[in-house]
């Protein structure tokens, strides 16, 4: 209804660059790709409208802005198709320049004509108009340059062919391939990339590294998706997946860092159809190391904790800290404290995002179906570097994890200027809203 | 001159129990809702966070989530000869103030109600005689009875997470030997969660009465026994037994509260609106005076603001409801020297007494652990569970141990004689910290002639608005009940073979001690009932006087239950919210004819 009126606005005023009357089926259906690519995590500042872009982005060399995507004549309100195809499938902008690959054009390059059509409708009928200029980037010159960027595009980038089903496979798997490495772009946070910042691969035909877990991304690891036990997704059933997706928690798990934008703004509005094939067609990969084993719960700390020892190097702290949630055995408490036994965030053989979690806490997003939103509470004021990489190295070699140590230089490397260790005088405590 | 902002479909005033249960029903019918909240924005997060609000001192010394009594108070006095004077420092009750109301700082004891205490005066008439009851106490019937209100039990339960057990289930008894109270009416299902576990001295006053025949039961407890999801896709986390309920924020998020149980999901829906720090003045009125036009109230710069609305909901708490009727000039105010009149009448309160045992070192209580819904508990003296004929007093009392936390500045029990400082304190507090424990007869409070509520002639608030004056004393039916109570109570604890008890009843003749806290269970002032010369509301809860204006709450118990308040005013408020929406909203007027 309300889009419709818009759009019939939009036609009023002339600000429309296609006069043709829109399929409001058609914009409904781009606005549910427009939710499964999860244009709007990118192209809206914080505070800002939708789409009309502003959000900084670090980049080695600078930090870059994400551009206005509403019809107006700042943002693509003047851009034909074949300009928005351009593109979305290519990385080319309307007047000719390449789009930084932040842009995950990549991925994009297999979507389907009809899918094209509809993410159009929808960005020219469905989306309210902005009058925001776009913003240069901070890059300075020679960096600045774009016309590397085309090498780079020439290189890397693969042709813009749509999406081929694999022939005689399952069409519930081949839908969840079409979501993961096309518009859900999942790649651009779970691949590890290479020096030259293409992912390593696109798909698994391209290698092993696909969906293999990233680098630290603002402080953050986009974990491996891969079947792996230990650190992937191995010990995960599909509907716990689907659950996640849906919810931004399943039984034993709970969505963090840049993931939960994920959930709350894209990944809860897939149909169950999609979020089963997404779920499918991560389970069919195979993890990344040939020798990964099924977690193996090891009773040893649990008993030690409960019969009052904590000896052990870090259970005091997590005793005092954690336990009241996650309890002694690490097994937490169903959809509400994650799990810590083997649970694979708490395995990366990186442990850069299991010390944020410690030091910043993480609030679990509200979702039309799960609308809790549970905050574990910030601990970079409480302890000192010592402390959380002894509770982080105690949870990485409890009741059967297994991975390696960390030190306090790297809690200290992690911490920045809000996530200080403070005296305690101010406890903390946050009460502005 | 105020600003008029666009009008909605429903405003409520307050958003603690009352006020999201109607928030949440009215939206679900359809209705755009503003819920005006005069406290701050408060939730689990970061309000609630571990381990910051583990700090008695903040929370329970400085009472962080309670009443501001720089802007507001009531003042208080016994009888109509004396002068009232301003409550200046919180005691005997603690108001809540903020997002969740008290529903975010109580204890989390979630009972239904004894059926004979929705129609309590015509039970007492009908099995003691009319002449039983004494002259100036003015209980009534609420105008409702259980069965009617079962469905309402059954879904607020589900929506608090209620942790228990049922003694019957559609007439089966499936709570033999597991913990059921006998005494309990027959309930359509079960607890949503089993009961919580006791703790050592729940579990010495299970042994104790039931050597004496009495029939111990689980507390029916909001304190979760295990991690939950509601009606409303709200999840709950487990209650772990950190003894920080009553005043506190729940870091685990196991203790109902309008934020974790239903705010969760009114933030999902598009026509809901909640503004904190927003305090309303007055429900304004057309001419007619039979219909309110909204509510105008002062936003957090300042501004006089008008709320327009179709529908006044005033889900405040019990005296600010009251207060914004006489502010506003909504029914008649109570006059007690003509017995005429109907908002400020039976104001009623709770009637406790507490014995505490102390044992020797073998006998180990840990009572820094606790729960605030937890407990065990007899019904055996509760309600009109025994002959009162004898006795001469009208009003019953469930006894209990609840065994809350003893937190570490304000939880030091010594036994009698023990000296208040000094090293004979310190070895006693040493001695008997972790072995001794507390019981209470909460005791229900009946309403009499002189205890009522007005404006105070004198004092006014910040905002030059007449505070409310509390006329209130403990009467003789009062004193006797209880001592009545605190008798079977210290034969309880002799049961146990204490070293020592600590007796502590109200003495005869003794006055209401604004100092000492009680419970914060005050009722009545704005009641239903069947006859608008004696109610101010209808067994709907809507004003006689002002057909669409709703007022929920403990304002409109007639009188005080034997048990805590919290579960028959979420009952109420979904029984007045099934009302309005399946009768009121197809065709607005009074639903019950004066």
């Amino acid at each position: 209804m309300n889009r419709m009126l818009i759009a019939t606005l939009l036609m009023g005023t002339g600000l429309c660059a296609q006069a043709a009357q829109p399929d409001p089926k058609q914009v409904q259906q781009g606005e549910y790709l427009a939710r499964a690519g999860d244009c709007v995590a990118c192209h809206t500042a914080k505070g800002g409208k939708p789409f009309a872009g502003g959000l900084p982005m670090e980049t080695p060399i600078g930090t870059i802005y994400s551009t206005n995507i509403t019809p107006s004549p700042e943002g693509i309100g003047s851009y034909s198709f074949e300009d928005f195809d351009q593109a979305l499938r290519r990385g080319i902008a309307k007047d000719g320049s390449t789009l930084y690959p932040a842009m995950p054009y990549p991925s994009y390059a297999r979507l389907t004509e009809a899918d094209m059509q509809a993410l159009y409708a929808y960005f020219q009928h469905g989306v309210q108009p902005v009058a925001e200029p776009n913003r240069d980037s901070d890059i300075p010159w020679p960096l600045s340059m774009r016309w590397p960027l085309a090498i780079w595009r020439g290189l890397f980038a693969p042709d813009a062919k749509p999406w081929q089903a694999a022939q005689a496979s399952d069409p519930v798997i081949d839908r969840g391939a079409y979501l993961v490495e096309g518009l859900g772009h999942c790649g651009a946070c779970h691949t590890p990339r290479a020096l030259t910042m293409q992912e390593k691969a696109l798909n698994p035909q391209e290698g092993e590294a696909f969906l293999a877990g990233s680098a630290p991304l603002e402080g953050w690891i986009a974990k491996n998706l891969r079947g792996d036990h230990k650190d992937g997704l191995g010990s995960w059933s599909e509907a716990q997946l689907v659950q996640f997706l849906k919810t931004g928690r399943s039984d034993n798990s709970a969505v963090f860092g840049g993931m939960s934008d994920v959930v709350e703004h894209s990944m809860q509005y897939m149909t169950d159809a999609d979020l089963t094939a997404i779920a499918r067609y991560l389970k069919t990969l195979p993890p990344s190391n040939p020798n990964d084993k099924p977690h193996q719960y090891d009773r040893k700390v649990a008993d030690a904790l409960w019969h009052g020892d904590d000896s052990k190097a870090g259970a005091a702290v997590y005793i005092d800290n954690c336990a009241a949630c996650h309890r002694t055995d690490g097994k937490g408490y169903t959809r509400v404290f994650p799990a810590l036994a083997g649970n694979p965030v708490v395995q990366t053989a990186d442990a850069t995002s299991l010390i944020h979690l410690v030091l910043k806490g993480g609030t679990l997003p509200a979702t039309h179906t799960a609308p809790s939103s549970f905050t574990m509470p910030a601990y970079a004021w409480r302890l000192n570097d010592q402390q959380v990489a002894a509770v982080v190295n105690f949870i990485r070699t409890s009741w059967g994890n297994q991975a390696g140590t960390v030190k306090p230089g790297d809690v200290a490397d992690l911490r920045t200027s809000d996530m200080r260790q403070t005296s305690g005088d101010d406890l903390g405590q946050v009460t502005d809203h | 001159m105020a600003n008029t902002l666009k009008k909605v479909d429903a405003v409520i005033v307050g958003f603690g129990w009352t006020g999201a249960i109607m928030a949440k029903e009215l939206t679900e019918a359809g209705l755009q809702v503003v819920a005006l909240e005069r406290g701050p924005m408060q939730d689990t997060y970061p309000d609630g966070s571990y381990p910051q609000v583990i700090d008695e001192l903040t929370y329970s010394v400085r009472k962080k989530l309670f009443l501001d009594l720089s802007k507001e108070t009531v003042t208080i006095r016994h009888t109509v000869n004396d002068v009232a004077l301003p409550y200046r420092q919180l005691g005997a009750f603690l108001p809540g103030k903020g997002v969740g109301g008290a529903g975010l700082h109580w204890s989390g004891v979630h009972f239904r109600v004894d059926p004979i205490e929705l129609r309590m005066r015509s039970h007492y008439e009908e099995r003691y005689g009319k002449s039983f009851i004494p002259q100036d106490m003015t209980i009534q019937d609420f105008g409702v009875t259980y069965e009617e209100l079962e469905p309402y039990f059954d879904f607020a339960e589900k929506v608090f997470g209620t942790s228990g057990q049922a003694w019957t289930v559609k007439g089966e008894v499936v709570g033999r030997g597991k913990g059921g109270n006998p005494y309990a009416p027959d309930r359509s299902n079960p607890f949503p969660l089993v009961s919580q576990k006791n703790v050592v001295s729940a579990q010495l006053f299970q042994q104790a009465t039931s050597a004496l025949g009495y029939h111990p039961y689980n507390l029916p407890s909001a304190n979760t026994s295990g991690p939950y999801t509601n009606p409303y896709g709200a999840q709950m986390g487990p209650c772990n037994f950190c003894g920080f309920c009553s005043g506190y924020v729940c870091y685990m998020y196991s203790k109902a509260s309008p934020n974790v149980n239903i705010l969760p999901a009114l933030r999902q829906v598009p026509n809901f609106e909640l503004r904190a720090n927003a305090h309303v003045l007055r429900v304004n009125l057309d001419d007619s005076k039979q219909r309110a036009t909204g509510v105008t109230y002062i936003d957090a710069q300042g501004r006089e603001l008008e709320q327009p609305a179709e529908l006044v909901i005033l889900a405040a708490f019990q005296f600010n409801n009251v207060r914004l009727m006489l502010l506003s000039g909504i029914g008649k105010p109570y006059d007690p020297v003509k017995n005429e009149g109907v908002v400020g009448r039976n104001f009623a309160y709770q009637n406790m007494g507490t014995v505490k045992a102390f044992f020797d070192k073998d006998v180990h209580t840990n009572n820094f652990i606790g729960a605030g819904g937890n407990g065990v508990a007899i019904d055996d003296f509760n309600a009109d569970n025994f002959d009162h004929g004898p006795h001469g007093f009208v009003g019953g009392s469930p006894m209990w141990v609840n065994q809350a936390g003893s937190r570490p500045i304000a939880g030091v029990a010594n036994p009698p004689g023990t000296p208040a400082w000094g090293s004979a304190w310190k070895k006693a507090t040493a001695d008997y910290y972790t072995h001794q424990l507390s019981m209470d007869a909460h005791g229900a409070h009946q309403s009499y002639r002189g205890n009522y509520l007005d404006l105070d002639p004198t004092y006014r608030d910040a905002y030059g608005l007449p505070l409310l004056r509390m006329t209130f004393d403990w009467q003789d039916n009062d004193i006797r009940m209880n001592q009545f109570m605190v008798d079977k109570l210290s034969k309880i604890a002799q049961a146990m073979n204490p070293k020592s008890i600590a007796v502590l009843g109200k003495q005869v003749k003794e006055h209401f001690n604004t100092a000492s806290y009680q419970t914060t269970h005050l009722n009545g002032g704005a009641i239903m009932g069947t006859d608008p010369a004696t109610s101010a509301l209808n067994r709907y809860l809507q004003c006689w006087d002002v057909h669409n204006v709703f007022v929920p709450g403990a304002s409109a118990f007639p009188q005080g239950l034997g048990y805590n308040p919290t579960g028959l005013v979420a009952a109420l408020t979904y029984w007045s919210a099934r009302a309005i929406r399946e009768q009121y909203l197809k065709n607005p007027g009074p639903l019950v004819a004066a």
